[in-house]
């Protein structure tokens, strides 16, 4: 097997806040403490875990939106958690996320194309507009959406549409990590599953390393390789897709399978 | 006769000068003891339903244009402001979905219960308060003597949901109606949520409405089911009778899109396409834009109720097809 793309090694996010108040107490929540874990490139790692356990942070600590407290983080080999600023931003075209909220993460004053566009200019994948609109055009055929729609602003698209346009701004930079937070949680039972399939093709399709950061472990089925179960800060348990589902060693991730409501048969074909 | 009868009824959104009908002759019953499930997408009406049967729309930009909601035999259309108040919050309860914009965050939440159970029931504070600690304790926070001077920020989103469970219980209803009572929280904490639930209408004998966008929650909760599409409910069924024939595409389609914990799946079978918006002008079955069997008959003419087995009833000019 060829190297990870990505190591985390005892990785620390902790936070301190302050109660307000006459006597503050400092308190140190430790939302990611000591964790570690790989992706191989092509595949997909899922992060699981209730609400509270941390997994939002390490994506978000990943893409150095939040700041490591202490640990190590290779990407390519390269440690990429005391690089400065200026020596990150290129990886950040390597490096993309997609978001939870489809309302919330597309600015509601561009056009679907100054969206997409923006990113290509950024990381110098286009010098001319015209040159950007061929690869905008391309993207969203890619992502099930008409190109016509280029000139649009995102109040005029549902949130299963929104989503797909996130996805191509992520898709559009050619990325070798992809991190989704919570992807899908979002949206209607319908349409998460027309996005869930279309991340599953395009990740398939480019080869592209993803680490799907999710609560719904039903999701997470469907989409990953390998999973990581998270609580309370740390990984309980790692194990391949069919060891974690079909025979989970740890008590916390039989009690979350064990609490999923389910419906007892599946319709055939109509 | 129902302990909750709907019939017929019929909800529009003002939108300038034009009404736009959003519940379009949704009717069902719930009896004492038994638990209705209720199942759509967004913007299916299965929130404005629930809204209307507590009262809670605002009569002008949302309303009802027709249809009877009668409550242990009484029409609740025909009550006056002061009788209805009499009701909601005493006879009939409602949970809501967001436990921590549904509770007031400047009050303690022992003194919100209070509240409620004075404004219906003839108790001194002291006895008021003795009950909500009682009614704190029956859905299991921890500490209730002490946890009853919390604010709702000081609880978790689990014991918030707790908290509204009580308030609604405080006047031992006939009947719940819980609005996506566990959206919000983390499975291991619906799980508690839902049990509780299922406990205390096994003591009361409460009848209970669950709305929820989650099948499989509609599955192990429910006694019967009503699927709703765009204001129209598409199929309604015991809940075994429903998921061992299911006769609607669109039923099948919501069922086959959730990916499953128990087994692999290559590709999940999306419904392609997505909800029409409420200002969408739509001939024949509101389903037919999406559904793989729609046919010319389809988008002409919409389908009349056919009724498959005793208590299932499907709005599909191809129901027998879907279901064998």
């Amino acid at each position: 097997m060829s190297d990870p793309l990505l190591q985390v090694r005892d990785l620390c996010t902790h936070f301190t806040t302050r109660q307000p108040g006459l006597r503050a107490v400092k308190k140190v929540i430790r939302a990611v403490d000591g964790i570690s874990f790989d992706i191989n490139p092509g595949e997909v790692l899922s992060l699981v875990g209730e609400s509270g356990c941390g997994k939002s942070t390490v994506g978000r600590t990943l893409t150095r939106l939040e700041k490591s407290t202490s640990g190590s983080v290779l990407f390519e080999g390269r440690e990429i958690l005391d690089l400065s600023p200026g020596a990150f931003r290129p990886l950040r075209r390597d490096i993309q996320m997609i978001f939870q909220d489809p309302f919330a993460s597309l600015n509601p004053r561009l056009t679907i194309a100054q969206t997409l566009g923006e990113p290509l200019f950024i990381h110098g994948l286009a010098t001319s507009w015209a040159e950007a609109n061929v690869k905008i055009a391309e993207t969203l055929e890619l992502v099930g959406m008409d190109p016509k729609i280029m000139t649009r602003h995102p109040h005029e698209f549902s949130g299963g549409q929104r989503q797909r346009i996130g996805i191509a701004r992520v898709m559009i930079l050619k990325p070798k990590l992809v991190i989704a937070d919570e992807a899908v949680s979002a949206l209607d039972v319908s349409i998460q599953a027309q996005v869930l399939n279309l991340i599953k093709r395009l990740q398939r399709d480019s080869g592209v390393a993803m680490l799907f950061i999710s609560h719904d472990l039903g999701v997470v089925r469907h989409i990953s390789d390998r999973v990581a179960v998270m609580l309370a800060g740390k990984i309980v348990e790692v194990g391949t897709k069919m060891q974690i589902f079909e025979d989970p060693a740890h008590a916390y991730t039989r009690k979350l399978l064990s609490a999923i409501p389910r419906v007892a048969q599946r319709a055939g074909a109509a | 006769m129902a302990l909750l009868d709907v019939e017929d009824l019929q909800i529009a959104v003002a939108k300038g000068r034009v009404l736009l009908p959003v519940v379009q002759g949704v009717s069902f019953s719930v009896d004492a003891d038994e638990t209705l499930g209720i199942v759509g997408e967004s913007g299916c009406g299965k929130s404005l339903t629930s809204l209307a049967i507590m009262g809670l729309l605002d009569g002008t930009a949302v309303r009802i244009t027709g249809g009877t909601i009668r409550f242990d035999g009484m029409d609740l259309g025909a009550l006056s402001p002061k009788e209805r108040r009499a009701i909601m919050g005493n006879r009939m309860a409602m949970i809501f979905q967001e436990p921590m914009t549904s509770l007031n965050p400047v009050y303690r939440v022992g003194d919100q219960i209070v509240e409620n159970l004075r404004q219906h029931r003839d108790l001194s504070k002291r006895a008021a308060r003795d009950r909500a600690v009682e009614l704190l304790d029956l859905v299991r926070i921890p500490d209730p003597g002490q946890r009853i001077d919390s604010f709702p920020h000081q609880m978790s989103g689990g014991q918030r949901q707790r908290v509204m469970i009580a308030m609604a219980l405080s006047c031992d209803p006939k009947l719940l109606i819980a609005d996506e009572p566990t959206t919000a929280l983390d499975v291991t904490v619906q799980k508690e949520v839902l049990d509780l639930m299922a406990d205390l209408q096994k003591r009361m004998g409460t009848a209970i409405v669950l709305i929820s966008h989650d099948l499989g929650v509609i599955a192990e909760t429910c006694d019967k089911v009503s699927v709703m599409y765009r204001g129209r409910v598409a199929e309604a069924a015991p809940t075994a009778e429903l998921f061992a024939r299911l006769a609607h595409p669109y039923t099948r389609g919501l069922l086959n899109s959730i990916p499953v914990v128990d087994h692999d799946v290559e590709w999940l079978e999306a419904i392609p396409g997505r909800v029409p918006t409420i200002d969408e002008q739509l001939t024949g079955c509101a389903f037919h834009p999406r559904c793989p069997l729609a046919t010319d008959l389809c988008s002409q003419t919409a389908p009349d109720p056919l009724q498959i087995a005793p208590a299932h009833r499907v709005e599909c000019h191809f129901a027998e097809k879907v279901v064998t």
